[in-house]
């Protein structure tokens, strides 16, 4: 009885444990594989791409000084070009504080700092346009997350986050878009929930967005209450994402529906 | 903060008729919209678009509840001479807005 017992557990060891991936890497999709045509469009076009209009006022606040101490972005950093590289590595730990910071957080951090001004709020469009200006700088550069054992921890969080059934509908991140991605929902194509492409034009909003705001959205969609904007929970999530998606290429300025 | 983009072929032979396009940054609030306590967002979006070359008006556009945000026109232009664009919009809450653009035909 007891080796029978010992046997059970040990095929469920096996076959139950969960794998470490449900998204295999080799087919991590960007949302705009499940895009319309017309959305595929808009984004590919230069010149009718909404977004940006955002891009050129990050070009504009990238070069004027500001603040107490009347500096610019471009006075420490030079061109938008040079942080080639910064987007994807984001969110990370805050050199000094540990906490884990967004890109966001971090444009703050270097307004409130550097420039000692009073730094943007959440979703305002100089923020966005700064992180977009950012983003589209490392266009095309893969995803990638630190191998830092205390960021790990936090991927954790963010998977635990990713797997949990929560709200209303009772529904895990995990459950529509590792499980259901590419099948439709009404009218759309369910999408992988990938991040390589924020803060982007999405056309329910009729502006630019982060990935925090997009991510809240999804909260309301299962009719679970969303966190605040700026909460630890967002970052550990969008960083568990940007794990899940390790490889895939940035895409700035991206458009979605 | 409203920002604009004028957008003309990269090549412009004198003649030629050419598609410009332009892009408007304005949220465009619809009036139809309430806030969190129920009072009607007032309308506010760009009523009026004008573009100018050299001082001629060559594209006028009137929009009203139904325009998009961010809104995009297209609009055939016969290139005849370099001259200088002007695009002027007003919104319902007064504020105007600008873009001057110098324009070479090669």
């Amino acid at each position: 009885m007891r080796g029978w017992l010992a046997w059970l557990y040990l095929l469920c060891a096996t076959a139950c444990a969960e794998p470490e991936r449900w998204l295999p890497l080799a087919q991590v999709q960007s949302g705009l594989a499940f895009a319309g045509r017309d959305v595929k469009a808009m984004q590919a076009d230069v010149n009718a791409n909404p977004a940006q209009l955002w891009l050129a006022q990050g070009r504009t606040l990238w070069d004027t000084p500001a603040g107490a101490a009347q500096r610019s972005c471009s006075s420490c950093h030079g061109e938008p070009t040079r942080l080639r590289g910064v987007a994807p590595r984001y969110p990370r730990l805050q050199a000094g504080t540990g906490r884990l910071i967004n890109l966001e957080d971090q444009v703050r951090h270097c307004v409130s700092e550097r420039q000692q001004a009073a730094a943007p709020a959440f979703e305002s469009d100089p923020l966005l346009a700064l992180t977009a200006l950012l983003t589209q700088a490392s266009d095309g550069l893969p995803l990638q997350t630190d191998a830092d054992p205390a960021l790990q921890a936090h991927r954790q969080a963010g998977a635990e986050i990713y797997q949990r059934r929560q709200g209303q509908l009772n529904l895990a991140c995990t459950h529509c878009h590792d499980r259901h991605w590419g099948q439709r929902f009404w009218t759309d194509a369910l999408s992988q929930g990938q991040p390589n492409a924020y803060p982007l034009y999405r056309l329910e909003w009729q502006r630019l967005g982060s990935l925090e705001r997009r991510l809240r959205s999804c909260y309301v969609g299962i009719r679970a209450e969303p966190p605040p904007l700026g909460d630890l929970a967002l970052r550990q999530l969008s960083l568990y994402l940007n794990w899940r998606a390790e490889g895939l290429a940035i895409e700035a300025p991206a458009v979605r529906k | 903060m409203a920002g604009a983009r004028l957008l003309l072929p990269a090549r412009l032979t004198l003649g030629e008729v050419v598609q410009v396009r332009l892009l408007i940054q304005h949220d465009m609030e619809t009036g139809y919209r309430q806030d969190m306590d129920g009072r009607v967002i007032p309308r506010n979006v760009i009523h009026l678009v004008r573009c100018e070359l050299d001082g001629v008006e060559v594209f006028r556009a009137e929009a009203s509840s139904g325009i998009a945000a961010n809104p995009y026109f297209e609009f055939p232009v016969r290139i005849t001479q370099a001259g200088v664009w002007l695009v002027q919009w007003e919104d319902d809450a007064g504020v105007k807005g600008e873009l001057r653009q110098p324009m070479k035909p090669g």
